[in-house]
């Protein structure tokens, strides 16, 4: 019996603005515990919000770059409900009235087509603080200490449409709005740090049927964990139906160290909320000047440069995907381009060597010991047959270890290609004359040994010699 | 001193016949002595007001002495005042000590006041005889079993007792007016935004606001200019100039259309009030101005409309009222819901827990529609009454209150009852306009006010049409007589 | 409108107080009265009137993204009930 999944993310990221979203304290990373909340932040009596210019700025941003309809006025609500790192007793939200509607995105799926997701809407909160549970204790029992220096840290709440059927699409999806905002500069989107949280609405149906019960998962902090979570929960909902049992509506959590989503322990009843317009705060008007101002500063888009970078250099959609997953990213290649002329090497390279040397060292590409320049370099070398692909590797592990540019190295190690057709020569006579056996079983038909010949000539070069001429002279030399 | 204009006292001041500080010392006096019969004081700041009124002096030997220079005044105790005790009227911040100053504070100490005290109120703004005070009740000095209005009850007997030359109140359905009304003194709710909110502990966001109490308009003209005006740190402070009071005080009023409503002259106005306020429109027409008919008709459904929006706005701002950041906190709480619910039962009085309740219950799921989304609808019917009305007239006038200062404990086991004192003043907050009350003929001895409204940013207007009327009566120079 | 002692538990819960069962009649009874007075609403109809929910009709203003606010733990703290290290200390939370 066949069960769709359905999934829906809601996803809130950070907006990387210099002050809360409605106070001017800092947002900085890493202060002392309450070091970073002022009066507003705090809830003191009689105090007021007003609203961060940066905040509206950046939501407006990501409307434009999923292509959606920006709110001219949007209205913020208050979401009531108690909790000690909700110093006020509610957050400051957005319900009727969003800043962004609808828009969309596309995602690239493993075996390389593309799926529109839909994006229901995107709304500016604030955040709430921190709780250190278990860290103190006095009569009665253990407490919770309680930071406030997140409270008050603008948030975009980005939910999708229901449109994700599977876990890869799921996380598709999330790493592409993971890349966006991190694309347009309006959040670092660090998973670790909780500038970027992911939280999952799963259901499964009966394909063709209405969309069953679902239920939602917290507590995903990584991409991997985000699959895992959500592969959990689908087999368990499936479980449960087919067992004759139902859906609970709800909150789970999910388990890493188990693998396992389980019940949130809270007995709340659905939280109701009592939404209504924040009275603090006047309805949010943003005319066409602004939201172009706004726009104006936005980078060209993943999606168009991906298509840009596959019709005009001539590089497949998978490369062109990998090499435009970040902007620095993306500026490294152009450039690389630019000084090289050859987009195909310097994609290979670039997905190749370096991106495996930046994974194992985990390092992002502005952190690269090899500069665009210094690939470059190499890349030349290569394509004026001064270099082996081979000994290339060797020359790129040295630029990488910081002993200098590809042109230093090649000196200072002798790492010239030999093209020199009479010294290949010389060597393919050398070693034809000392192997009289292999020269006997290739020309019997044994076609193998050429590749023992080879091997010999590049050893004898140490590497050097010129692959193509070796191939080309030693299938001469060997006729007979 | 006491009986004097904030006028003949600054003049006085500067012309050296007395100190500032004898003028503050001269309050601190009377506060000592007389006080505890009103109890209109919950917490009195003699040191501060002293080095206040010190400093006051130099700037008058300087010669940069303004108009508030040295005048002593009071706060309503729900204005945070920093370093010193800001209760709201309540156990739950019995302790509380305001870190920082509300705008409206900083406004008057750098225009020179010397701050006397903070002023008793009913708990958290909530109620309109004074009588909800965690620190007891206010008397009316006029009468001393009788309420004095609320919830700027304290600043109201202060004023009306000379233990202040003016004080600050705040105003959500009527808490400046009312009390004013029924203390006999001059009592003004400015425009919503023309005063910051910043600072002004929160009963219902869109209601409430910063205003004065004082004995006549030219005086509450004076510290209505220092207030006033755009703060940066309140989302709702509108950017609106802030004319010259003063100067607007003595324009002509003649041609001035008065409008009477109906609905404000009907069925349970007491006789008495009425004949009051019928003397008092024909003084206007006798200075001037005409009479007019007209009709709010969505007005008498303010009090039901009022005890949605408010209690609504004020459960969510006291949420924040849980005993962990500052406040009362209950004793050796067992678990967090423990800490929640007892530190608030305790904190919070019974109206208080009232208004929340009703406030949480008007939000709740299935009753947001009828209840809440209902009454903002009414809220726009009943504006666009005001609105239309001001098409016809430059301003409404009518009874402030229904009748004059009940007894204490009259009302208290009846919040409806209570409620419908407000029945004239809450219509002016909810459409957000200006409005003043003046003491009138007073009736079985008690004091009467005359309600005037205006429209948006018509302070200046308001204060200007009450001059008049003070200028051609005496009934605002009448003072309690106090047993010292 | 009558709202029973259930309703009464409910909202208390909703609104974190503490009400006994003992007041929870007498709370019962003085908020049916005030949902009576309430209750006038409904002799209106409003049908297609827009909500006001703020009686000044001006847009938010926008404030610029710069920090203006300086540590002021130590002020902020000198009030609170409990708190070590920095931190506000409250009874622990059970997630």
């Amino acid at each position: 019996m066949q069960w769709e999944p359905v999934i829906g993310l809601e996803i809130h990221t950070q907006l990387a603005t210099n002050s809360k979203i409605f106070s001017g304290a800092s947002t900085a990373f890493g202060a002392e515990p309450n070091s970073q909340a002022c009066a507003v932040d705090l809830g003191l009596p009689g105090v007021l919000p007003v609203l961060n210019q940066g905040a509206v700025q950046r939501a407006v941003q990501f409307g434009c770059a999923i292509a959606a309809e920006i709110a001219p006025r949007s209205v913020f609500a208050r979401k009531n409900y108690f909790y000690p790192d909700l110093p006020k007793g509610y957050q400051i939200s957005q319900y009727e009235l969003p800043i962004v509607g609808r828009g969309q995105v596309e995602i690239l799926l493993d075996d390389g087509a593309l799926k529109t997701i839909g994006v229901t809407r995107a709304h500016l909160e604030e955040d709430a603080g921190k709780s250190l549970h278990g860290s103190f204790s006095g009569a009665g029992g253990d407490l919770t200490g309680i930071d406030l220096n997140r409270a008050g840290t603008p948030l975009l709440e980005i939910v999708s449409e229901p449109d994700l059927r599977s876990a890869e699409e799921a996380v598709a999806y999330a790493r592409k709005i993971h890349q966006l905002v991190r694309w347009i500069g309006i959040s670092d989107g660090n998973m670790q740090e909780g500038s970027f949280r992911v939280d999952a609405n799963v259901s499964v149906r009966r394909p063709g049927e209405p969309f069953g019960t679902r239920a939602e998962i917290k507590n995903i902090n990584s991409f991997r964990f985000l699959h895992k979570a959500i592969e959990f929960e689908i087999e368990r909902q499936i479980d449960l139906l087919e067992d004759g049992g139902n859906v609970v509506q709800e909150t789970r959590l999910y388990d890493a160290d188990k693998d396992e989503t389980r019940s949130m322990r809270t007995k709340e009843e659905a939280n109701d909320y009592r939404y209504f317009p924040d009275p603090d705060l006047l309805p949010v008007e943003l005319d066409e000047a602004f939201i172009e101002a706004a726009t104006a500063e936005l980078p060209e888009l993943p999606d168009a440069m991906r298509q840009r970078f596959r019709d005009a250099y001539g590089i497949s959609d998978y490369d062109a995907a990998l090499l435009t997953t970040s902007r620095a990213t993306a500026g490294y290649y152009e450039s690389v381009v630019d000084l090289t002329g050859d987009a195909k090497l310097a994609a290979n390279w670039m997905n190749g060597a370096l991106a495996a040397a930046l994974n194992k060292a985990g390092l992002e590409i502005s952190e690269s010991p090899v500069s665009s320049e210094q690939l470059a370099g190499l890349i030349k070398r290569i394509q004026d047959d001064t270099l082996s692909g081979k000994i290339a590797k060797q020359v790129f592990e040295a630029i990488w270890a910081g002993e200098g540019d590809a042109d230093q190295i090649i000196e200072a190690k002798g790492l010239k290609q030999i093209t020199d057709s009479g010294a290949i020569e010389q060597m393919i006579d050398a070693i034809i004359a000392a192997n009289p056996q292999q020269v006997e079983q290739y020309r019997a038909g044994k076609e193998k040994v050429f590749g023992f010949f080879v091997g010999q000539v590049m050893k004898q070069s140490q590497g050097k010699a010129n692959p193509q001429q070796v191939n080309a002279l030693l299938k001469d030399k060997l006729k007979g | 001193m006491h009986e004097q204009s904030i006028t003949a006292l600054a003049a006085a001041l500067r012309a050296r016949a007395f100190s500032a500080r004898e003028l503050t010392a001269h309050y601190l006096a009377r506060i000592q002595q007389l006080d505890e019969h009103l109890n209109a004081y919950i917490t009195v700041t003699d040191e501060q007001a002293l080095a206040a009124a010190e400093r006051a002096d130099q700037q008058l030997a300087a010669g940069t002495a303004g108009p508030l220079t040295g005048i002593p005044i009071a706060h309503k105790d729900i204005f945070c005042t920093n370093g010193i005790k800001t209760s709201c009227g309540s156990r739950m911040l019995d302790t509380f000590v305001a870190p920082y100053d509300a705008t409206v504070v900083e406004r008057l100490q750098a225009a020179g006041v010397a701050m006397l005290g903070k002023t008793n109120m009913d708990e958290f703004a909530m109620g309109s005889s004074n009588e909800t005070s965690y620190y007891g009740p206010v008397h009316n000095p006029w009468r001393l079993e009788r309420v004095p209005g609320g919830s700027s009850g304290g600043s109201a007997a202060a004023v009306a007792a000379g233990l202040c030359a003016a004080a600050t109140g705040t105003d959500t359905g009527g808490s400046i007016r009312q009390p004013a009304a029924f203390c006999g003194i001059t009592g003004i709710k400015p425009t919503y935004g023309r005063c910051s909110r910043w600072g002004m502990i929160a009963f219902a966001s869109s209601l409430d606001q910063a205003g004065v109490l004082a004995r006549s308009a030219a005086d509450a003209a004076l510290v209505l200019q220092a207030m006033a005006g755009f703060d940066e740190r309140d989302s709702t402070s509108a950017d609106e100039p802030v004319p010259d009071y003063r100067a607007q005080l003595e324009d002509d009023i003649a041609g001035l259309k008065i409008g009477l409503p109906k609905e404000y002259f009907g069925e349970g106005l007491d006789p008495n009030v009425a004949a009051s306020i019928e003397a008092a429109i024909k003084e206007y027409e006798a200075l001037g101005a005409s009479v007019h008919e007209i009709s709010l008709p969505n007005a008498p459904l303010s009090v039901p409309v009022y005890y949605v929006v408010a209690p609504a706005e004020c459960s969510s701002n006291l949420a924040r009222f849980d005993g962990v950041r500052y406040g009362h906190r209950c004793e050796a709480p067992t678990d967090l819901e423990d800490l929640y619910t007892r530190s608030r039962a305790e904190g919070f009085g019974a109206e208080v827990k009232r208004r929340i309740m009703i406030g949480t219950y008007v939000l709740s799921a299935g009753y947001y529609d009828a209840y809440y989304l209902k009454a903002q609808q009414l809220r726009h019917l009943i504006s666009d009454d005001f609105k239309r009305a001001f098409e016809q007239v430059d301003v409404i006038m009518g009874p402030t209150t229904p009748s004059t200062a009940f007894a204490l404990g009259a009302k208290r086991d009846d919040p409806v009852a209570m409620y419908l004192n407000d029945i004239y003043t809450i219509a002016t907050n909810l459409a957000g306009l200006p409005g003043v009350s003046i003491p009138v003929a007073p009736a079985d001895g008690l004091p009467v006010g005359l309600q005037l409204i205006g429209n948006v940013f018509q302070e200046g207007r308001l204060l200007n049409i009450a001059h008049r009327l003070q200028q051609a009566t005496d009934w605002h120079r009448m003072t309690p007589r106090l047993a010292a | 409108m009558a709202l029973d002692t259930r309703d009464v538990a409910k909202i208390a819960h909703l609104a974190r107080l503490d009400v006994k069962r003992d007041e929870r009649d007498h709370f019962s009874a003085e908020l049916s009265n005030i949902l009576d007075l309430v209750e006038q609403m409904r002799c209106v109809d409003t049908t297609g009137v827009e909500p006001m929910a703020h009686p000044l009709h001006m847009a938010q203003r926008l404030r610029p993204d710069r920090v203006t606010e300086t540590n002021e733990r130590e002020h902020f703290q000198q009030i609170a009930p409990q708190t070590e290290d920095g931190l506000y200390l409250v009874p622990r939370v059970v997630e």
